[in-house]
């Protein structure tokens, strides 16, 4: 089975992925922006990437995709810049895993 | 330490004992799965760390060259040129296994192979800065991929890591030290039931040679 891969953003930084051929979904608002999340991981999209600015308004709806093997939600920086929610991630992960965060000090 | 509620019985002490080897083999082993496990994370999640800022950097530069674009064409003539793209990315799942963990890996598929052909409008009416920017894009998407695996990979180790390690622990200051006490406990209970009823025979013993003599002296005494 073939997978896609979408970008969920406003539509300011969306609109370039739209032309490298990943499916685009722009939105603006919070309630939207999870509604549309988990529609895209139920029909076959295994990345979905978000933009920073949108997975820090929705974090439980992005944390239900953590265990899940087959759809990765990805936070990416928008146009706006970004916020470090992505690393903040992955030491959340460290934490989680080792205990403490051994990736911080260096 | 809290032991189990068991009956002291010969039978129960080697139920227990054999659950105590079955503990502690369960015990090393899963050890060494979190070591093996840890190791592989710490690798893994440095490469994403690095994958990730060069990511977002090279994400960065993309977008302001969309915004450079934007600044020399009308955002409705920007909007335009993207609304059929020519491009579709396809993504195929294979899974590979770390430490009996699946984790995901992507292949992409896309529909035109040829890095040029992707532009989904004419470069008459458009800017350069435009297609520098859809370029870059572009060749950002393959990394974006292996960071999205990546940071997939780590989330479902950390998970499993988390998973082991409660495990050891559980196995480590509840089960064996429980199964330890209750075989102690056992222990000293059979062996004090032992020497309760060797103590007991003594004493039958004393009284049965004293009941003889009394019997040997009335008879003496009769002769």
């Amino acid at each position: 089975m073939l997978y896609r891969a979408a970008v969920i953003g406003d539509s300011q930084t969306v609109m370039g992925f739209k032309a490298v051929g990943l499916t685009t979904v722009a939105v603006s608002e919070e309630k939207e922006a999870a509604r549309q999340l988990h529609k895209l991981a139920e029909t076959g999209y295994a990345v979905i990437y978000i933009t920073e600015q949108l997975a820090a308004l929705i974090p439980q709806d992005i944390g239900r995709y953590n265990d899940e093997p087959t759809v990765a939600v990805i936070p990416i920086p928008s146009q706006k810049g970004s916020l470090g929610i992505g690393l903040q991630g992955l030491h959340q992960a460290v934490e989680r895993a080792v205990g403490a965060d051994i990736l911080k000090k260096q | 330490m809290a032991r189990l509620n068991v009956n002291p019985t010969r039978m129960e002490l080697t139920r227990l004992k054999k659950r105590l080897a079955t503990a502690s083999r369960g015990h090393k082993l899963l050890k060494d799965k979190r070591d093996e496990l840890m190791k592989q994370f710490l690798d893994i999640v440095r490469v994403s760390e690095k994958l990730r800022l060069g990511v977002e950097k090279a994400l960065t530069e993309s977008y302001a060259g969309f915004q450079a674009a934007g600044a020399v064409m009308p955002p409705e003539m920007l909007e335009q040129t993207f609304l059929y793209p020519k491009q579709r990315v396809g993504i195929e799942m294979k899974f590979r296994n770390i430490m009996s963990v699946d984790v995901p890996m992507y292949d992409v598929i896309t529909k035109t192979d040829d890095k040029a052909d992707i532009y989904p409008y004419g470069f008459a009416a458009t800017s350069g800065e435009l297609d520098d920017a859809v370029f870059q894009l572009a060749g950002t998407l393959e990394d974006m991929l292996r960071l999205a695996e990546m940071e997939k990979t780590v989330k479902l180790l950390a998970q499993e890591i988390e998973k082991t390690r409660r495990r050891v622990n559980a196995l480590e200051y509840v089960m064996i030290p429980q199964l330890q006490e209750t075989i102690r406990y056992i222990t000293m209970k059979l062996d004090e039931n032992e020497r309760g009823n060797l103590s007991r025979l003594m004493k039958v013993k004393d009284m049965m040679v004293e009941q003889n003599i009394k019997a040997q002296r009335a008879r003496d005494g009769l002769a």
